[in-house]
Formats: structure tokens, C-alpha cells, sequence
């Protein structure tokens, strides 16, 4: 089907539902593509074309938008390539609508000085499908002690500072770094565990864990770390993003600070939308993420952040683990699951139980990680880069972990029933997955 | 002829900051410089105006410039001077900073020129003592006479600081330079402004009256003065700033960054320099724009001033 797509330079989609929520626009019509930019938009655009002309795609009524932004993705180059390296991220990224991933600098070696960002930059224009924006670490090899030169790593192409599934643990630091970043304008995304708190543990406190015998975190741990974050913003008027939260209190918390004004966005990761502490089960390890899956009420609480938009975007916080990481005891077991090609089904969930609408959804995966991110990315607007997803909101499938494109399969999602999915995938005016 | 017969020039008896001293006290020290930059660069250098006086260089920190300028000044006024440094005092045997001050009264001085590490030591070793205190530099707080020396400097070469634009770049938040040159300059009339990364900014500097920048570029733009403060090199290893490399990009002054500044920009530094951190050795070598050694010849002249002023007020 997609064969010839691109090599004209020239792509006509007819017979669309587009949605571009950069600009709310969610109407029937049709969209051109040329020398991978979009050329025009609109609602009567190719009603009358020839069906058989070779560069026409018949949308069939199916959902053309952006192409989703992950902004959360661990992959493992360099240092761990057997179990992700950019190529196969990106392959799976494309299989999930996904075409720019944010990637995460927990990397060996960490991604804390510019040469390296350099590196991720061309293996990534080298070797990987889609775009990828790197993250630089925020402290010297995420060790929470020093500063990294942000301004040197911004200049060679580093999008946001993070020292990724940690948290910066020493709040003088914390508070310096963050200084330093609000200076050259820079996006700081932070984790937030209180780490003596959830150093060791494998699980939120409750019941269940209690009943499981296993070591666990209060879910306070996250918004203790909200809370002197948020405090720290306002000392020092960085621009925040908490890459994911998982906890009604800290959800509230960034609500406030939000309603301060405070330049302060979060994010929320797809399994902490739809599983729950109970989904660990029988020691499931591929169900243990950092941070644990909380009770029903923090997740319900999350699909409300979702829909008021006090969360501003869904992750999948795609991280790919080994056999050698996973099949252990839960206790022992690697944090992490991948999560690339269910990022977008998982959040099309809310939309089938009703609570959030698609275009909402689409705003949370496109415009505003575009937005927060500063990535000239995630519109349908002429001039943009036809950077585009056609997408099936209603086709049901069971996941079986062995379609993965991702080297690794620790799916956290595996024999879920969903509804929705990418079809065709677009970068560039590329034609870089197609079902 | 003593200088307690000539008209006093300050009211206080100590100089242990510019905050507190009026313009008409700075202008007479520095008028009164004036006549020692001749002096100094004449052959015969001494005056005797100190003769039969004690002056005690007690310096808690390592100073090379600061410490020999004293010296200098004290000798050519006439004074005996004694140096005291700390690595041969009691104090690292452990005396207090009180008792070593009772110890040296004794002995009593006419005036005891004093650094050290902790703000407001000056201040303290004044009311304990009798004699003089001349503050050299005491912790971030103040360094009265470097303020001063910038001052005899920037007069000699622009004629006053009326409609000047300063701006006084670094490490605003270690240094006590910054904060006697911001009292000092806005005291006279310029306009000054501070240029450093948020890190290195102390809080709530706006307070003092000047205009705060972290661009380099848009602080620098059409000022008449670039005063360079030096970065301390355990302060570029993460905790400030993350790197001298990134330091120097963002922060350093090279040319293409005075070039922002007014065409006839002139640059100041109080030294020791670190080339390449803070300052591009080309810029700090041109004596086109750089007034570097002349503010080391104005600080002797300087403090020939301020001891002659404060012998002035002696019985």
C-alpha cells in the first residue's frame, strides 16, 4: 500500500476526520503533503480526486493528527543496545503513531556533556525512523551532586534537563540547578520519589503489599518532592516539568501551583491510568514501574487530571528491560515497562470509558509536550513538517507482546484488550509504519 | 607638619565600608589621591606625614596585591608598618579573633589594616580596639579601598561618573568587591548594572538600586565600564556553575561580547585574573581597553589617601 508513498514528494489524504488540537480544528476533509511539509488543509481538499490516483490515501473517515510526542522514553543506547537501541525505539515508536520520542540520558555512559548529546543526535538522523529530541542529565552523572553545563548542552541540542527516574535528593542542589537553568531559559523535568523513602521498596504502601510481603514506599514519597519542587520553582523561576506523577495529593499539589501561575507542567504515564497496585498480582514484575502503580483512587485520579487538564501530557515511559532484569523475584526485579505502541491505545481508554474526548487526548500526545518540549512539532498547520498519524479509535485487538516492535517485550499491558490504534504512520511526509 | 593639623576628610575614624560614607568624604579621598598619584610618580615617593606611627597589616587571608599595597602606602607616609598573616599568628593556635584584637591593642597601633574571611570582622575588631581599623576586606560584605581604587581609575579616565553605565559582571554573590563598587558608583551617580547567571546573583540584589541582567549580551549593551569579578575555582566545579568551559562561553568577557558595550568601553578586573574563566587574555592585555594596571597604581595611592585621612582625626 505505502510502497510508492514520498518518492513523488507529493501525499493526498481524502476522506479524513482531522484533529489537530494545536488549533481545535476536528472536522471532516482532506490534507496535502509536499516535500514533507504540509502543504494545505481543509475541509473540502480532495473530495473529488480520482480513488485510484497513486498518491491519493483514502482516510476512509479514519482519524488523521499529529504524530504523537512520547515524552518519555528510556532507550538503551548507548551502553545497553541488546535491550533497546534508537533503531529498534524508533521502529516500535512507528508502529505506535509515535514520531518524536523524548529521549531519557539514563544512559551508560550518562548523557551529561555535549559530545554526547552530539551522539544521540547523529546515531538518532542515522539509524532511528523518527525524530528524537534527547534529554541532557540535569546533575553529573545523575548523581544529584553537581550541575551539568546546561547552557553548552542546550547549544548542542539537548531539549530538557532530567536526571530521569531519579530525583534529585539534596534540595541545595536542587535549588541551584534549577537557578542555573531558569537563567539560559531551560526546561527542567524532575522526578519526584522521595528517595529515602522509596529507596529499597518495590511497591506503594497498602494493603496489598502488606498481603504480598513485599518492601513498599508511602505514596506521600511523590508529593513531599512535589511540594519542595514546587517551592523551589517559585524561589528560582525555572520552568518545571514533572515528567510523571502518579498520586492524588500530588496532583492537587501541581493544581495549586498551576493556579499560582508558576511555570510548573506534568505528565502521567499510560499504565498509571489504567492499572492499579492490584495489577501486580502473582509478583507480575513486568507490571513493577517507578513509580509503583498506586490504588484505585490515585489512578482514578489521574484520568481526572487527565480530563480538567491539570495534566498536561500522557507518557509511555517506554523502558526496556532484559530477561535477565525481569525474571527475577519481584523484589529484585529491574523497574520499567515498555510501553511505545500501547501509549496510544491506553490513552484512547479514557476516550471509550467516556472520560476524556479524543481530541483531548490528542492535545495531551501532540501539541502540549510540543508546547513544554519546544519542538516544532505536533500540528496540522500549513508550513508544519508532516510529521502524521492515521489512526483506527475503534479497531479492538488483544496485545500479545510477541507483535512488539520493541527489542525488549516487558509490556506491562500483555493480553489487554484495547480499542484503537495507529494504522499509518508519517514522518516527514515518510511513510514510516503502515498496518 | 602632622595630618592631625590638616582638615579632616572623614567624620569616622575607621573606613570599614563605603556604606556610610557620603559623596563629599569620597571625593575629598579622592582628590587627596590625587596628589599622591604624583607623589608616587615622582622620585622622591615618602612623606612624612605618619612618621612616629604604627601601622599593623594583619591579613587572615593569603593577599599578594592587597597586603603589599598596605605596605607600601603605610611605608611611604612615613608609618612603621608590621605584617601580620595568620599562619603566624596565635589564631591558628587557636586564639580567638577577640583576643587576638586585646593582644595587638596592647601593643598599641595607630591603625591596624585588616582581611578577613568572615563579614563583619572590621566591624568587630573596631569596637575592640583603639586605634584605627581599616577594613581590607572581610568576608562577601565590603572592600572599601578596592571600591575606591575603581573610583580614582574611572575618574582619572571619564572625568566623574555622572550618566556613566557600569556594569559589574561575575560572581556578584561571593564578592565584596561588587558590593562596595555598587555602593560606591551609585553613591556618585552611575548607573550600574549587575551581569551574572542566576546562581551567582544574591538575592534580592535588585534592592541596591542597580539593573540585574543573565544575558551577557543585554547587560553589556552600551555601557561605558565592564567591571570583570574573579570566578574561584572551586566555584566552577558544579555547585555555581557547572564548568569554566561553559563559564568563559556564557560569561567571559572576549571580544565578541565587548563588543556589545559602548565602542569606547574600558574593562576593569580587581585581580588575580583567571584568563580564559572569567576574562580573554587579548582583552586583558590591551591597554587600548583594559585599566587593569592602572587600578593596581591607583590603589597605592589610594590608601596613602586613607591613611593620611584617618591620621588626620588622631590626637
Amino acid at each position: 500500500m505505502n510502497g510508492h508513498l514520498g518518492k513523488t514528494g507529493r501525499i493526498a489524504f481524502r476522506n479524513a476526520r482531522l484533529i489537530d488540537p494545536a488549533s481545535g480544528l476536528d472536522a471532516k476533509g482532506g490534507l496535502l503533503v509536499e516535500n514533507g511539509k504540509i502543504a494545505d488543509i481543509g475541509p473540502r481538499l480532495f473530495n473529488d480526486a480520482d480513488k485510484n490516483d497513486p498518491e491519493i490515501i483514502d482516510c476512509r473517515g479514519l482519524i488523521l493528527a499529529p504524530g504523537l510526542i512520547d515524552c518519555r522514553v528510556f532507550t538503551g543506547e548507548p551502553g545497553s543496545e541488546h535491550r533497546e537501541s534508537l533503531q529498534s525505539a524508533s521502529e516500535a515508536a512507528a508502529a505506535g503513531g509515535v514520531t518524536t520520542i523524548v529521549t531519557m540520558p539514563n544512559t551508560d555512559p550518562v548523557i551529561d556533556e555535549p559530545s554526547l548529546v552530539d551522539f544521540i543526535k547523529r546515531r538518532a538522523a542515522a539509524t532511528a525512523k523518527v525524530r528524537v529530541a534527547p534529554m541532557a542529565a540535569l546533575t553529573h552523572r545523575l548523581a544529584g551532586e553537581t550541575m551539568t553545563e546546561i547552557g553548552l548542552l542546550m547549544e548542542a541540542g539537548a531539549v530538557a534537563f532530567t536526571d530521569g527516574d531519579r530525583t534529585v535528593a539534596n534540595a541545595r542542589v536542587m535549588r541551584r540547578a534549577l537557578s542555573y537553568a531558569a537563567t539560559f531559559g531551560a526546561l527542567v523535568v524532575g522526578h519526584a520519589e522521595d528517595p529515602d523513602l522509596s529507596d529499597g521498596t518495590a511497591m506503594t504502601e497498602g494493603e496489598f503489599a502488606t498481603r504480598l510481603g513485599l518492601p513498599a514506599a508511602p505514596a506521600l514519597a511523590e508529593a513531599i518532592i512535589v511540594e519542595r519542587d514546587i517551592r523551589l520553582v517559585e524561589l528560582t523561576g525555572a520552568r518545571y516539568h514533572f515528567g510523571q506523577i502518579s498520586t492524588r495529593a500530588a496532583l492537587e499539589s501541581i493544581a495549586s501551583a498551576k493556579a499560582r501561575g508558576l511555570p510548573i507542567t506534568c505528565g502521567v504515564a499510560a499504565h498509571h491510568l489504567m492499572l492499579n497496585e492490584l495489577d501486580v498480582g502473582s509478583y507480575y514484575t513486568f507490571r513493577k514501574v517507578k513509580p509503583p502503580l498506586r490504588s484505585e483512587a490515585d489512578r482514578a485520579a489521574m484520568v481526572e487530571g487527565v480530563a480538567n487538564g491539570v495534566i498536561d501530557v500522557i507518557v509511555s515511559s517506554h523502558e526496556p528491560q532484559g530477561a535477565d532484569t525481569k525474571r527475577q523475584p519481584f523484589a529484585a526485579a529491574a523497574f520499567g515497562s515498555v510501553g511505545l505502541e500501547t501509549l496510544l491505545p491506553a490513552a484512547l481508554s479514557l476516550h471509550h470509558d467516556g472520560d476524556v474526548s479524543i481530541s483531548h487526548i490528542l492535545k495531551a500526545l501532540t501539541s502540549a509536550p510540543a508546547r513544554i518540549m519546544g519542538l516544532n512539532a505536533g500540528t496540522l498547520a500549513r508550513g508544519a513538517q508532516a510529521d502524521l498519524v492515521l489512526l483506527d479509535a475503534g479497531e479492538p485487538f488483544v496485545l500479545d507482546e510477541r507483535e512488539l516492535h520493541s527489542r525488549a517485550h516487558n509490556t506491562a499491558f500483555e493480553g489487554r484488550k484495547f480499542q484503537g490504534r495507529a494504522q499509518m504512520t508519517f514522518v516527514g511526509g515518510t511513510c514510516v509504519f503502515a498496518r | 607638619m602632622t595630618s592631625a593639623t590638616l582638615e579632616p576628610i572623614l567624620k569616622s575614624s575607621h573606613l570599614l565600608g563605603i556604606e556610610g560614607l557620603c559623596a563629599s568624604e569620597v571625593t575629598a579621598l579622592l582628590d587627596l589621591a590625587e596628589t599622591y598619584v604624583a607623589l608616587n610618580r615622582g622620585g622622591e615617593k615618602k612623606t612624612a606625614l605618619l612618621k612616629g606611627r604604627t601601622l599593623i597589616n594583619l591579613f587572615f587571608e593569603a593577599s599578594t596585591r592587597t597586603q603589599s599595597s598596605f605596605e607600601l602606602a603605610g611605608k611611604r607616609m612615613g608609618a612603621d608598618v608590621l605584617n601580620m598573616s595568620v599562619k603566624t599568628s596565635s589564631v591558628s593556635k587557636g586564639e580567638t579573633l577577640i583576643d587576638t584584637a586585646s593582644t595587638l591593642n596592647a601593643m598599641r597601633p595607630d591603625i591596624l589594616v585588616v582581611r578577613h574571611h568572615d563579614s563583619g570582622a572590621a566591624e568587630l575588631l573596631s569596637r575592640k580596639l583603639d586605634c584605627s581599623v581599616v577594613n581590607a576586606g572581610d568576608g562577601s560584605h565590603e572592600h572599601p579601598t578596592q571600591a575606591l581604587l575603581d573610583a580614582l581609575t574611572i575618574r582619572r579616565r571619564l572625568g566623574g561618573f555622572e550618566n556613566l553605565t557600569v556594569a559589574i559582571c561575575g560572581d556578584i554573590l561571593h564578592s565584596r568587591v561588587a558590593r562596595s563598587n555598587i555602593r560606591l558608583l551609585s553613591l556618585m551617580g552611575a548607573r550600574v548594572r549587575l551581569v551574572a547567571p542566576a546562581t551567582l546573583l544574591p538575592c534580592d540584589a535588585a534592592r541596591f538600586g542597580v539593573e540585574i541582567f543573565t544575558d551577557m549580551k543585554a547587560g553589556l549593551a552600551g555601557v561605558d565600564i565592564v567591571m570583570m569579578l574573579r570566578l574561584q575555582l572551586e566555584r566552577m566545579t558544579g555547585a555555581f556553575v557547572p564548568s569554566s568551559r561553559e563559564y568563559f562561553r556564557f560569561y567571559g568577557l572576549d571580544r565578541e561580547k565587548l563588543g556589545y558595550a559602548r565602542p569606547s568601553a574600558l574593562v576593569m578586573h580587581p585581580g588575580p585574573m583567571n584568563r580564559g574563566v572569567e576574562i580573554a587574555s587579548d582583552i586583558a592585555d590591551d591597554l587600548d581597553v583594559s585599566l587593569i594596571s592602572e587600578q593596581v597604581e591607583m590603589g597605592v595611592a589610594i590608601r596613602m589617601a586613607v591613611l593620611d585621612a584617618l591620621a588626620r582625626g588622631m590626637a
